[in-house]
C-alpha cells in the first residue's frame, strides 16, 4: 500500500464501513467527520457478538450470495467465520450492532416470506430472500445520509465479497493469482470471461 | 561511562544516514552509524514477504485494537496488519500537536526507506530559484548545476528506473529502463500529446525499483509488496543498497536501540566532540567522540537533535543562533485530483500482466514559461489506470453464481490520480520543545505548529480542476474531482526546520550543509531544505548528502574542520 493512487478503485468511502473501506481499494480509510475531529476512537464492547450457529447461519447468506459454480463457492472459502472475526475486531460498536440487529432482521424476513428461518429455508427460498434484501439494501444506500447507518444486508454482501476474494480459494481458483509474475506485460489480450489477477499483497 | 573513537558518527540510518555511512566508509573513514531502533535485517528479517493475501486474518487490514495503539498512524493508510512493526510505537515516542499535525515514523535501521513511496525525481533551477526569484524565506546556496553530478552519482548506485523526456522543470538523469505506461494509460497519454499545447505530459513514474540487476540486487519481480521489504532488494532501501556497501569496507560500525541525546559541543574550539548515546533498552549512557558528525535522523528529528545540544552556549541548541532552528517546516499536500472511466473499444479487450510498483506521472507545468496563476509554485500528478476488480461487485445488484462469475473478471478500465502540490515555507510553521511532556526515554518531546496556507488552499482548486480537464479533453467517461482532505504531515515529505543559506543570520546549515555554529556538524536530510518544490525528495537527500560527504571528506584531510 502506498499513498499515491496506484491501487485506488473508483469505490469511496461512502460505499464500506471505515476500518473495511481500505480493503474494498477506497482511497480513505477513515470517516470524514472524525477525520477532521482527529478521529477519536469510540469505546468498544467486549461482550461475545455472535451466538452458536452464526457462523454457520454467515456461511450459508454468503454461500447464497457467492454459491459453487466451476470455483468452489464461499462457504468452502470460510466466509462466515472470517465475516465474523472482522465484525468482532474492526467494527466499532455502533457497526457492531447494526450487524447483529441485522442478522436478526433477515431471520425475521426469512419467516415472514418463507414461514422459516434461513438454515431452514430451501436454496430457491433463500436466493428469493436474499435478491429481495439485495434490492432493498442498494435502494437503501442511494438515499443522503445512508453511508453513516448502512443497510446491514450490505455490510453482509461487502465483508462476502472481500472474505472470498481474499481468500486461497478466492485468490487462486476464482481469480488468477501469480506470487511472482517476474516481468511486467504492459498490454496483453484478453478475452471475455478470462479472470481477473488476484492482487498479491 | 564508556568511551570510544570514530573517525565519524553518523545519526540515524534511513535514507540519508545510510548514504552519509556508505560515502564516509568508502572514502576510508571509520563510521559509527546509530539507529534508535531495532534491526532489520535484509531479507531475512522481511518476515511478512512471501505472505499471502490470506495469511492475514484481517486480509491485512486493521483491528480497533491498532487503532487505539496508533493514533497518529490510524490517520491514513500506513496502518495495517502486515507492516505494523515497522512503525513508532507511539506510546513510547509521543509528541504535542499545538495543530493537527500526521506525524509517521519508523524507528529502525534502514528507518522509511524500507516503506517509502520510491518515486524518484530531480529538482530543477526552477525549484532552486523559486524563492530567490519570488521573495520568498531565503535564497537556496546552491543550484542545479552544482547537484546534478551528484544526482547522476546516487542515481547510479540507488538505481531509479526512468524514461527520458527533455523536460527543464523534470530533468533527465541516469536512468534504469522505465517500468512502461501500461496500455491504458498510453491511450490517454497519446491523445494527450497534442493538446494543451505539448505542455502537460504524461510520463512513467520515475521509481527507485530495478528494472536491470545491480550488484547483488536482482530486478524487480512485479509483486507490488514493497513495503513488506524485498527479499530480491529489488528497491532502493538501506538494507538493499547502502548498508551493505558501507559493511564491505570493514570500516562500519552499525548500533541500534541508541538514541542520540545531545551533540557534545567544545565551546572553545566552536567543534563537536561526539555524540552522547543512551541505550534504548539498558538505558545506559555512552560518549562517543568523532572528527565530525552527519545528522541524518529524519527532518523533524534531526532539529529535535540539534535543540537538546551546545544549550549552555545557545539555550534553543545547536543551530539556533539563527532564529530559524525549528522553523519553516514543510511537507507536500495532495489526496486532491480527478478520477473516471476508459471506454474504449480496443482496450476492452486488452489487460496487463504483473503487478507493477509504480504507475504515471505528469510532471508540473503551472507557473513556468511565463504563466502565473494566482498562486505561487506548482503540482505533480501521480496516478494509474486498471481494470477494476471484484470491489465494484460491493455495490452493484445481484448474488448467485453468474453474479460471483462475472465479479471475479477484470471489470471496466478506470484511471486517476493525485496531485502533489508544493507547500510554501513559512516561519510560523514551527517545531519547540513541550518541556511538559516527555518520552520513555526521559527527553522533551517536540510541539508541532504548523498549517497550510492561502497558497495551498488556491492551488487545490487547481488540482482537482485541471486532472478533470485533462481527462475530459482525452476522452475519459464520468470524470469526477475529489479532495480528500489534507493534514500536514500527512505526505511524509517533511522538510525544512534547519535549513540551508547564504546567511548565517538567516539559516541554521551553509551551502555545504555544514551548521554554521559548529562546521564538523553536517545535517543532510530534510531539515536542510529551504522549499520544498512539488516533486518527491527524497533523492535529493541522497544527492545532498553524498555531495556534503564529499565535501566533509576534503575539508578534513584540509585540516579545516
Amino acid at each position: 500500500m502506498t499513498k499515491t493512487a496506484f491501487k485506488h478503485d473508483l469505490l469511496t468511502r461512502r460505499e464500506a464501513i471505515r476500518r473495511v473501506s481500505a480493503l474494498l481499494g477506497g482511497a480513505t480509510l477513515v470517516g470524514q467527520s472524525a477525520w477532521l475531529a482527529g478521529c477519536a476512537v469510540p469505546q468498544r464492547s467486549s461482550a461475545n457478538l455472535f451466538a452458536d450457529g452464526d457462523v454457520a447461519l454467515l456461511d450459508e447468506i454468503a454461500d447464497t450470495i457467492l454459491p459453487d459454480t466451476k470455483t468452489p463457492g464461499a462457504k468452502a472459502a470460510g466466509v462466515g467465520a472470517f465475516i465474523a472475526l472482522m465484525v468482532t475486531d474492526t467494527y466499532d460498536p455502533g457497526e457492531q450492532r447494526l450487524f447483529v440487529n441485522g442478522l436478526a432482521t433477515l431471520e425475521d424476513e426469512s419467516r415472514a416470506q418463507n414461514g422459516g428461518g434461513f438454515m431452514a429455508s430451501s436454496p430457491a427460498q433463500r436466493v428469493a430472500l436474499l435478491e429481495r434484501l439485495d434490492r432493498e439494501a442498494i435502494e437503501y444506500m442511494r438515499r443522503p445520509g445512508a453511508e453513516g447507518r448502512p443497510h446491514y444486508f450490505r455490510l453482509i454482501k461487502e465483508l462476502t465479497l472481500l472474505g472470498y476474494f481474499t481468500s486461497e480459494i478466492g485468490c487462486t481458483l476464482a481469480q488468477r493469482y501469480t506470487e511472482v509474475p517476474g516481468r511486467f506485460e504492459p498490454t496483453v489480450a484478453y478475452t471475455a470471461g478470462d479472470k481477473a489477477w488476484a492482487a498479491h499483497a | 561511562m564508556a568511551n570510544e573513537n570514530y573517525d565519524a558518527i553518523v545519526v540515524g540510518s534511513g535514507i540519508s544516514g545510510g548514504w552519509a555511512a556508505k560515502e564516509l566508509t568508502e572514502k576510508g573513514l571509520t563510521v559509527l552509524l546509530l539507529e534508535r531502533g531495532h534491526n532489520i535485517e535484509h531479507a531475512k528479517d522481511y518476515v511478512n514477504a512471501h505472505k499471502h493475501p490470506w495469511d492475514y486474518p484481517h486480509r491485512g487490514g486493521r483491528t480497533y485494537a491498532m487503532e487505539e495503539a496508533y493514533p497518529v498512524l490510524r490517520r491514513d493508510y500506513p496502518l495495517n496488519e502486515k507492516n505494523v512493526s515497522w512503525w513508532v510505537d507511539e506510546k513510547e515516542s509521543p509528541y504535542t500537536e499545538v495543530k493537527r499535525f500526521d506525524w509517521y515514523r519508523g524507528y529502525h535501521v534502514g528507518g522509511r526507506s524500507l516503506l517509502w513511496g520510491r518515486q524518484s525525481y530531480r529538482w530543477s533551477d526552477f525549484d532552486f530559484e523559486a524563492n530567490a526569484r519570488e521573495g520568498i524565506a531565503v535564497d537556496w546556496p546552491i543550484r542545479y548545476a552544482e547537484i546534478a553530478p551528484w544526482y547522476d552519482y546516487v542515481e547510479r548506485h540507488a538505481g531509479i528506473s526512468g524514461s527520458i523526456e527533455g523536460l527543464a522543470q523534470l530533468p533527465d538523469g541516469q536512468f534504469q529502463p522505465a517500468m512502461p505506461l501500461n496500455c491504458g494509460e498510453e491511450l490517454v497519454a497519446g491523445r494527450v500529446r497534442g493538446l494543451f499545447d505539448g505542455r502537460r505530459r504524461i510520463i512513467p513514474g520515475r521509481v527507485a525499483n530495478l528494472t536491470q540487476p545491480l550488484p547483488g540486487r536482482a530486478p524487480c519481480q512485479y509483486r507490488n509488496a514493497c513495503s513488506l521489504g524485498c527479499p530480491y532488494g529489488a528497491y532502493f532501501s538501506t538494507q538493499s543498497s547502502t548498508l551493505p556497501a558501507a559493511m564491505a569496507t570493514g570500516r562500519l560500525t552499525l548500533k541500534p536501540f541508541s538514541i542520540a541525546t545531545e551533540i557534545l559541543y567544545d565551546r572553545d574550539r566552536q567543534r563537536a566532540t561526539g555524540v552522547r548515546v543512551l541505550d534504548a533498552v539498558s538505558e545506559q549512557t555512552t560518549e562517543y567522540t568523532a572528527r565530525v558528525v552527519f545528522v541524518c535522523a529524519s527532518t523533524l528529528n534531526s532539529t529535535w537533535l540539534l535543540m537538546r545540544s551546545a544549550t549552555d552556549v545557545w539555550p534553543e541548541g545547536l543551530g539556533s543562533s539563527s532564529g530559524e532552528l525549528g522553523h519553516n517546516l514543510m511537507d507536500h499536500h495532495f489526496r486532491a485530483g480527478a478520477e473516471g472511466f476508459l471506454v474504449d473499444e480496443q482496450l476492452s479487450g486488452q489487460y496487463y500482466y504483473g503487478n507493477r510498483p509504480t504507475g504515471f506521472y505528469i510532471p508540473r507545468y503551472r507557473n513556468i514559461g511565463g504563466e502565473r496563476r494566482e498562486y505561487m509554485r506548482g503540482f505533480g500528478y501521480q496516478g494509474s489506470a486498471s481494470r477494476r476488480g471484484w470491489q465494484r461487485a460491493v455495490r452493484e445488484l445481484g448474488i448467485g453464481g453468474a453474479f460471483k462469475d462475472r465479479a471475479a473478471e477484470p471489470g471496466e478500465w478506470q484511471i486517476g490520480a493525485t496531485a502533489f502540490g508544493e507547500i510554501l515555507p513559512r516561519h510560523g510553521n514551527q517545531i519547540t520543545l513541550d518541556p511538559a511532556k516527555k518520552d520513555k526515554w526521559g527527553l522533551p518531546v517536540l510541539a508541532i505548529d504548523c498549517e497550510t496556507g492561502e497558497n495551498e488552499r488556491l492551488m487545490r482548486e487547481d488540482m482537482k480542476n485541471d486532472l478533470a480537464e485533462l481527462l475530459e479533453a482525452a476522452g475519459v467517461r464520468s470524470v469526477t474531482t475529489y479532495d480528500r482532505g489534507y493534514a500536514m504531515g500527512m505526505g511524509i515529505h517533511e522538510m525544512g526546520t534547519a535549513r540551508m543559506g547564504n546567511d548565517p543570520r538567516t539559516s541554521v546549515l551553509n551551502r555545504w550543509n555544514q551548521v554554521w555554529d559548529a562546521p564538523n556538524v553536517f545535517v543532510t536530510d530534510g531539515s536542510c531544505m529551504v522549499s520544498s518544490s512539488c516533486v518527491n525528495p527524497s533523492l535529493t537527500y541522497m544527492a545532498l548528502t553524498a555531495r556534503a560527504v564529499d565535501y566533509a571528506v576534503g575539508e578534513l584531510s584540509r585540516r579545516n574542520l
